[in-house]
């Protein structure tokens, strides 16, 4: 399998008396190829798992493990996206994926070839000698999967990267993102808020409760057309299912 | 692909399609900035006559620059000029390097940053010139005071530009990096040093007007060459037109050395998105 959690909790540490735990004792796996989602209320932990799976801080308790390797530290296997595009403004696009590349002791030449096949991938021919800022905020986000994608990561790790889009922006680029994963065959895990982006993207949807964030759901999404969002969206069951995901965030109950 | 790309696509003609009108309107501020310019040496040149105000006081522009030629044959005004503006230049370099090494360093280490901190903050109050006797005491009558007082004076806002710079990295960026595994090196190089880059440059253009006022104030304390000695020299004689031309020349150099750096600065932040007015 891909990714796996075995009993991880995590405590920030801020007041030695009263320690923040912002998830505990979470498990779950990903198999290899699979899209999952992770949806939870703000504050419930889900940008903490995907640092933990990249790496950046370890777990209190439990262990995470990539690839059946245990994560100790940032490492190959992944690559990871945030809501910002984090592209580099001083650099090109081209340049900017190459980025991931070059701490990995691959030449110039094969560099460049890997990046210019990624950008043709995530569709921004003839863009690669533009900087950033003449993107627009869709294409920088493509620019940016094309960098995630130029490492050859054995999963991908996806923090809200359409929230910042306006919503039809958002449509285009979930079903662009949605056909080059499904190309590349990537492992990928989804954090977002979004339901209904949760039910078209995903194979499988985790909820998270509210902090200390656990896994209080799993929901199988038994949908074709994972690889065309905007196809699945016209279908009936979609509604249905993120009625459960409401049901499951109880949101109703908030609403009052 | 279709809604990005038309976006990008208009963007490039509505860059182009602006710059006729924006010219018409910098001719307009341009020939109002001449005109200004023309009243008041216009004023300078009749006003002090006609309500008798003494040429030790106020000289005409006609004065000084009959004075000005003068001091171009008999007083070495080229070589004073040069002199000054060599000085500027090294202090400027030397200053500016220590300054951004040092806020590199510090920008860092949060430890030392912390621990220094307090002194940064009170040698940066301290007013720099006022050290120029001092050091004329303890090298003499030469160049170093007045090298030295322009490297303090344009060391701190360069320090102190990039070291703010180094503490508002994206923190995202630098994660980005680490998860790529770069190094401490290649973070550095890749992310921080560029990410600094805007900050270091804006802190280099303060610090080339100050670097002027630092050479200035050496020679108006000690030596027998520049334009800060020509001030001193020309008060002296109570020789107005003197003073003003010297001043004419050091706002020169100044000019000089900003806009080479404001050049120097469009050409590498040219990534940057220019601001729309």
């Amino acid at each position: 399998m891909a990714l796996e959690y075995r009993g991880v909790s995590k405590d920030f540490v801020t007041n030695p008396d009263n320690p923040l735990t912002a998830v505990r004792d979470i498990n779950f796996r990903v198999e290899e190829g699979e899209f999952v989602s992770i949806v939870g209320p703000s504050g419930c932990g889900k940008s903490t798992i995907l640092s933990m799976t990249a790496g950046l801080y370890q777990p209190t308790r439990g262990e995470v493990f990539v690839s059946d390797e245990r994560v100790v530290g940032p490492n190959a296997h992944v690559g990871f996206m945030l809501q910002k595009d984090l592209l580099l403004p001083w650099r090109s696009i081209v340049s900017n994926i190459e980025f991931g590349l070059e701490a990995r002791g691959v030449g110039k030449a094969a560099r460049r070839e890997r990046a210019m096949k990624e950008l043709r991938h995530c569709h921004l021919d003839g863009f690669e000698n533009h900087f950033p800022y003449q993107l627009s905020g869709g294409m920088r986000q493509r620019a940016a999967l094309a960098r995630t994608l130029a490492i050859d990561p054995e999963i991908i790790l996806l923090d809200e990267p359409f929230s910042a889009l306006d919503a039809q922006t958002k449509l285009l680029l979930q079903n662009s993102f949605g056909g080059t994963i499904a190309a590349a065959g990537k492992t990928t895990l989804l954090i977002t808020h979004d339901l209904a982006e949760a039910v078209l993207m995903s194979d499988r949807i985790l909820v998270l409760s509210e902090r200390p964030g656990t896994i209080v759901a799993e929901i199988r999404i038994d949908l074709p057309h994972r690889d065309q969002p905007l196809k699945r969206r016209v279908l009936p069951e979609v509604s249905r299912y993120a009625a459960e995901l409401f049901g499951h965030l109880k949101l109703e109950e908030k609403a009052l | 692909m279709t809604v990005a790309a038309q976006q990008a696509g208009t963007r490039v003609p509505a860059g182009v399609k602006p710059r006729r009108s924006f010219s018409l309107a910098r001719h307009g501020t341009l020939l109002a900035s001449l005109g200004i310019l023309a009243g008041f040496l216009l004023l300078w040149e009749f006003l002090p006559p006609a309500l008798d105000v003494p040429k030790f006081i106020i000289p005409t522009v006609s004065d000084c620059l009959v004075e000005l030629k003068r001091m171009w044959f008999q007083e070495r005004l080229f070589s004073h000029t040069m002199s000054t503006a060599f000085y500027t230049v090294l202090g400027f370099a030397i200053g500016s390097a220590l300054g951004a090494v040092m806020g590199y360093l510090l920008g860092m280490s949060a430890f030392w940053e912390k621990v220094l901190s307090p002194y940064i903050l009170a040698l940066q109050i301290a007013p720099k010139v006022a050290f120029a006797p001092l050091f004329i005491m303890w090298f003499g009558y030469n160049a170093m005071p007045k090298l030295l007082v322009t490297v303090l004076i344009v060391f701190f806002p360069v320090m102190v530009n990039v070291l703010q710079a180094m503490r508002t990295v994206d923190r995202d960026l630098v994660n980005l990096a680490r998860a790529y595994k770069l190094s401490r090196w290649g973070i550095f190089r890749k992310i921080e040093m560029p990410s600094t880059l805007p900050n270091l440059m804006a802190g280099l253009r303060i610090a080339s007007t100050l670097a002027v006022i630092g050479v200035t104030v050496g020679e108006l304390v000690g030596g027998n060459t520049g334009l800060g000695f020509l001030i001193s020299y020309g008060g002296g004689q109570a020789n107005a037109a003197m003073v003003f031309n010297a001043i004419l020349f050091l706002t020169l150099i100044g000019i000089v050395l900003y806009t080479v750096l404001a050049r120097v600065e469009e050409k590498i932040l040219h990534y940057l998105p220019k601001a729309e007015h």
